[in-house]
């Protein structure tokens, strides 16, 4: 187990620096950082002056081992921009995008598992071909498109949901919520569907293929020899075992929501940290794109890592193997 | 064959199928898969579909009533026109006008091409990226094997979409203000490179069985090179999942340069794409004027549905274990 923790951190160690240098390269090397900081009518000695301030004229090593030091104490520079530090916009923007992202995986979860289960133990009903047929659409509709069609139906034509924005917001410390008042709770509903529908038929199809499979074991034939309820054989023996994978595969979306939610934040102008890498692309604002990168990739690699020791703790056949690699 | 079979005269036998050279044509219609392809009829409808707006795509300029590029024909009393059908219509604009009074059919028909054109040049680069890096990792083994899987494992750590994304915008960078249609390149770069650690993941492993194998061994015998042996022999073996990757990643490569262009980051707007249409229209959802984004929407929906299946078909046939 030890052995398998510190591999697995050596690994996710390798990996940040990998986006630390691709990080800094964007950083340094896409565009003059001098001429993007000042207007026309700098003079050369001033620019001079200033590149010898910011240590662009130091070694390359020394800037990157900087560079790194800096976003290892979370300082990413001065947004080109809005003229502001990255880290501020970024603590602005990150509450929209946690919560919308949190709303968006339970409405996947707490959907998804139902259907999936009920998809599985009913084969054949009429409503799990409907939830079939519907996933199929699901998963072949592009995000944006569902986003639109939501507005089209919710708030063109019914008008009972707003379309854009996280409506009002209470502000608690440095965190922004909507969750508090009617009108962020509603604006979030249009959204968290969005984003989360592809991880619901996702969710959907996995817990139903797991069901089938576990349904048919040994061990379940012998619970109903037993005579024990379906209830007790469907909830209590074949839903708890298929959820090891099920886990695995909901904590590397949460990843995949993120990068999502750039789409979703896009198509609601939600204010969140998808609309301002959006921005930033959009304006060749490098400081920002740099630090969302190295930010995206610190959130997946601890994801991956969180899941990769979660599934040796639950299941002790791959600690065994862990151990013999 | 049984042996009544065998005890049949000769001459029962209808000439057709005897006839020993036959041509790549009959041998693909005696084939199993094409057998499953019959069988299905969704499958069938999804492969119509599929060849009948490949092919409104290739011949957009030959049956588009209207040139969406010739600014000249433009006319901006034309704009905002709904579907012929409807109250206000113009039978001039079957499914309407967009703001700038383009023809939404015609647009779509050359948009679907630029869309295809796109996603299959980003595919098979794509293919033709990961395939030789997985043969390379796979066969020589050693330090390249660890860089390669390295790199791949880094690249999947992100999402596809977020790649190309990053791709696109730092190639925005560089080019600023003077791309000069260049965007169309940079989407199927920025596509290609975001796809290419499933093949390279998929052909290294097959091809680290496979290089054990007798036939490998025996050209090796006989003095081939390691070169010759790799995309000779090897390649063609390891060919048929990289087909259905790529099937299915057409219908994903499809929907990220949809994405891409409505995210405002790939084609400009005044290319037709389909994800730009859809950009244009969302801007007008709130005036009524629902046909700009409702058909492009819906074509998109339809293509990327019917790529879909054909991948999933394509999967399960060529996979018996799948069965």
């Amino acid at each position: 187990m030890l052995a398998f923790t510190i591999r697995r951190l050596l690994e996710a160690a390798v990996v940040m620096l990998t986006v630390a240098l691709l990080a800094f390269v964007l950083f340094r090397f896409v565009g003059d950082p001098i001429n993007q900081m000042v207007g026309q009518d700098t003079s050369i000695a001033e620019r001079e002056e200033l590149r010898q301030r910011l240590g662009l004229n130091d070694p390359v090593l020394v800037q990157f081992g900087r560079f790194i030091w800096n976003a290892a104490r979370y300082d990413f520079g001065i947004s080109y921009q809005v003229k502001r530090p990255v880290t501020s916009l970024i603590a602005e923007r990150f509450p929209a995008t946690f919560e919308l992202a949190l709303t968006a995986a339970l409405f996947a979860v707490l959907l998804g598992i139902p259907m999936g289960v009920y998809t599985g133990i009913h084969r054949d009903s009429w409503l799990s071909k409907l939830f079939l047929s519907v996933s199929l659409v699901g998963i072949s509709l592009p995000t944006f498109l569902i986003g639109i069609l939501l507005i089209y139906v919710f708030a063109v034509q019914l008008g009972v949901l707003p379309s854009f924005g996280r409506g009002e917001v209470v502000r608690i410390g440095g965190w922004t919520t909507g969750l508090l008042t009617a009108s962020g709770l509603k604006a979030l509903i249009l959204p968290a569907i969005t984003l989360g529908l592809f991880q619901m038929t996702l969710v959907t199809r996995l817990v139903r293929s797991q069901m089938l499979e576990v349904l048919r074991t040994d061990y379940i034939k012998f619970a109903r020899a037993r005579g024990l309820s379906d209830r007790a054989v469907n909830f209590g023996h074949a839903l708890k075992n298929t959820l090891i994978p099920v886990i695995t595969i909901i904590g590397l979306q949460l990843g995949a929501i993120i990068a999502f939610a750039i789409i979703t934040e896009t198509v609601f102008q939600w204010p969140g940290m998808g609309l301002m890498f959006i921005q930033a692309v959009q304006n060749a604002d490098i400081p920002v794109m740099s630090a969302y990168l190295l930010l995206v990739a610190f959130l997946f690699v601890l994801i991956n890592l969180i899941v990769d020791l979660l599934y040796v703790w639950i299941d002790p056949r791959v600690r065994i193997y862990g151990r013999e690699a | 064959m049984s042996s009544e079979e065998q005890g049949l005269p000769a001459l029962e036998v209808p000439p057709s199928t005897r006839a020993a050279p036959r041509g790549l044509p009959a041998r693909f219609f005696d084939s199993d898969l094409w057998y499953s392809f019959r069988s299905s009829r969704l499958v069938v409808l999804a492969g119509i579909v599929t060849l009948l707006m490949v092919g409104a795509a290739l011949l957009a300029p030959l049956i588009a009533p209207h040139d969406p590029y010739d600014l000249r024909a433009l006319n901006l009393m034309d704009s905002d026109l709904p579907p012929a059908w409807v109250q206000g219509g113009d039978p001039r604009f079957l499914l309407g006008t967009d703001d700038q009074g383009r023809d939404i059919l015609s647009t779509i028909l050359y948009g679907t091409r630029s869309s295809i054109a796109i996603s299959v040049l980003a595919v098979l680069l794509a293919i033709g990226i990961g395939v030789s890096l997985g043969l390379v990792a796979g066969y020589f083994g050693g330090i390249a094997d660890t860089i390669i899987m390295r790199i791949a494992d880094v690249k999947l750590t992100f999402p596809a979409i977020l790649v190309a994304l990053l791709i696109n915008g730092i190639a925005q960078t560089l080019f600023r203000g003077r791309l000069g249609g260049a965007e169309f390149w940079i989407l199927v770069l920025s596509i290609g490179l975001s796809f290419w650690v499933q093949y390279a993941r998929t052909v290294r492993g097959m091809t680290l069985v496979e290089k054990n194998k007798e036939y490998v061994q025996a050209a090796r015998l006989i003095g081939m090179s390691r070169t010759a042996i790799m995309f000779k022999h090897v390649l063609p073996n390891v060919l048929s999942p990289v087909l259905v990757i790529g099937t299915i990643n057409l219908a994903l490569a499809i929907i990220t340069e949809a994405t891409l262009s409505f995210l405002g980051v790939g084609l400009p707007p005044t290319e037709p794409s389909l994800g730009t249409m859809i950009q244009i229209g969302n801007k007008y959802l709130f005036s009524g004027s629902w046909w700009m984004v409702a058909f492009p929407g819906v074509t998109l929906a339809v293509l990327v549905l019917a790529v879909n299946l054909l991948g999933d078909w394509l999967r399960d046939a060529l996979n018996p274990k799948l069965r």
